[in-house]
């Protein structure tokens, strides 16, 4: 069946979403957060590098270890899902495909971030 | 849609090579985009060597030459030949840009001409822009008021008029638009530099009286927030504007209005 909507009319389609400006937005805060978080995360790491099982787990667990490495990691599981959102939506254009992925995304996402949540609490102390 | 190869009735085939006008001794050679909608055959690319001695400076006037003493055959859309009109924009040595204004001596070697990118082609360099005209009618390109008409003019400040400088000069040629790849993606919603810096060049005056309206219009994951600000825009804009900076603004003003 041919398409006999005027060009102006494909184009205004549905109309604004009237949204898009809080995932600006936090797409920036996070970004900002790990500017800060990152860097003191990947010091830290170094640090424990070759230290061995113990005295890592030590450390992870630990008050400094255990807020900074959730706060790093919560930063960067957000931003990863608020990214990888837009580069879904850049490039995939099957409606059925695209909404999967995004679904998928956030599941993903969601389900790493309770992993390092139980993985930083079981070695909190 | 994302398409990272040529369909296969799209690839442009070997053409012509042209033969050399009769006594010329300065030539220079044009690789130039052809494509004839009546014959069914896939695109091609036709070369011909232009008489620098009896052509003027720019690319626009290499195409006359051409039509005129070598193809008459050759389409292409050009008005004012001297870059306010718009109409000659086309992608010339990999970069899109206006005939017109684009001197010949820039280029190196030979010169490849070929429509503006990722749009339909109706014949060899005239793209079909229906597309993008109605992006700009969304838009509302007129000034929006409520208020009666005053018995004079609208009036408005020096500075505020000034903060027009930068948006006012654009003269639709579409050569940011087709340059920019959220715009070959996705041009079915999202409006494309071109589209956005006229957005916000009345976003930015002050005697308008829509600015939340205009605002709420853009406010859209793909309307607008397909810009990822890669400036591609900025970069190729034959008139020296800025388009990735108004789209900023109207991301700007969007945060703003949050609290």
């Amino acid at each position: 069946m041919g398409d006999f909507r005027t060009p102006l009319a494909r184009v205004r389609g549905l109309g604004s979403a009237k949204s898009g400006t809080g995932h600006f937005i936090a797409q920036r805060v996070s970004a900002i957060a790990l500017v800060v978080l990152m860097p003191l995360f990947l010091v830290m790491l170094a640090k424990h590098a070759g230290s061995g099982y113990e005295a890592a787990a030590a450390f992870v667990g630990s008050p400094l270890g255990a807020i900074l490495t959730l706060l790093a990691m919560t930063a960067a599981l957000y931003h990863m899902r608020l990214g990888l959102q837009v580069v879904v939506e850049d490039y995939i254009y099957k409606p059925g495909t695209k909404a999967a992925l995004l679904i998928l995304n956030t599941f993903v996402a969601a389900g790493l971030w309770i992993a390092v949540l139980y993985s930083v609490l079981a070695l909190a102390r | 849609m994302v398409q990272l190869t040529l369909p296969k009735n799209s690839q442009v085939k070997k053409g012509k090579a042209w033969p050399k006008p009769e006594g010329a001794k300065n030539t220079r050679a044009f690789k130039v985009y052809r494509y004839d909608p009546d014959t069914g055959e896939n695109p091609r690319w036709d070369t011909y060597e232009v008489d620098m001695d009896r052509c003027g400076p720019m690319v626009l006037d290499a195409l006359f030459f051409i039509k005129n003493e070598i193809d008459s055959t050759l389409a292409f859309r050009r008005s004012c030949r001297e870059g306010i009109c718009g109409s000659c924009s086309m992608n010339i040595g990999g970069r899109n840009t206006i005939a017109c204004t684009a001197a010949i001596d820039d280029y190196k070697g030979s010169v490849t001409i070929s429509p503006l990118p990722h749009q339909p082609v109706i014949k060899d360099l005239v793209p079909d822009l229906t597309n993008f005209y109605a992006q700009l009618t969304s838009i509302k390109p007129f000034l929006q008021t409520t208020t009666p008409t005053p018995q004079g003019e609208w009036r408005q400040s020096i500075e505020d008029r000034e903060k027009l400088d930068g948006l006012y000069e654009c003269i639709l040629c579409a050569s940011c638009s087709t340059a920019c790849p959220s715009y070959w993606w996705n041009s079915d919603k999202y409006l494309g530099p071109a589209a956005l810096l006229q957005a916000y060049r009345w976003i930015a005056d002050s005697r308008d009286e829509a600015t939340g309206e205009r605002l709420d219009d853009l406010e859209d994951p793909f309307k607008l927030y397909r810009c990822h600000t890669i400036l591609n825009c900025t970069n190729v804009c034959p008139k020296g504007l800025n388009p990735a900076k108004a789209i900023g603004h109207i991301k700007e003003l969007l945060v703003e209005r949050q609290g």
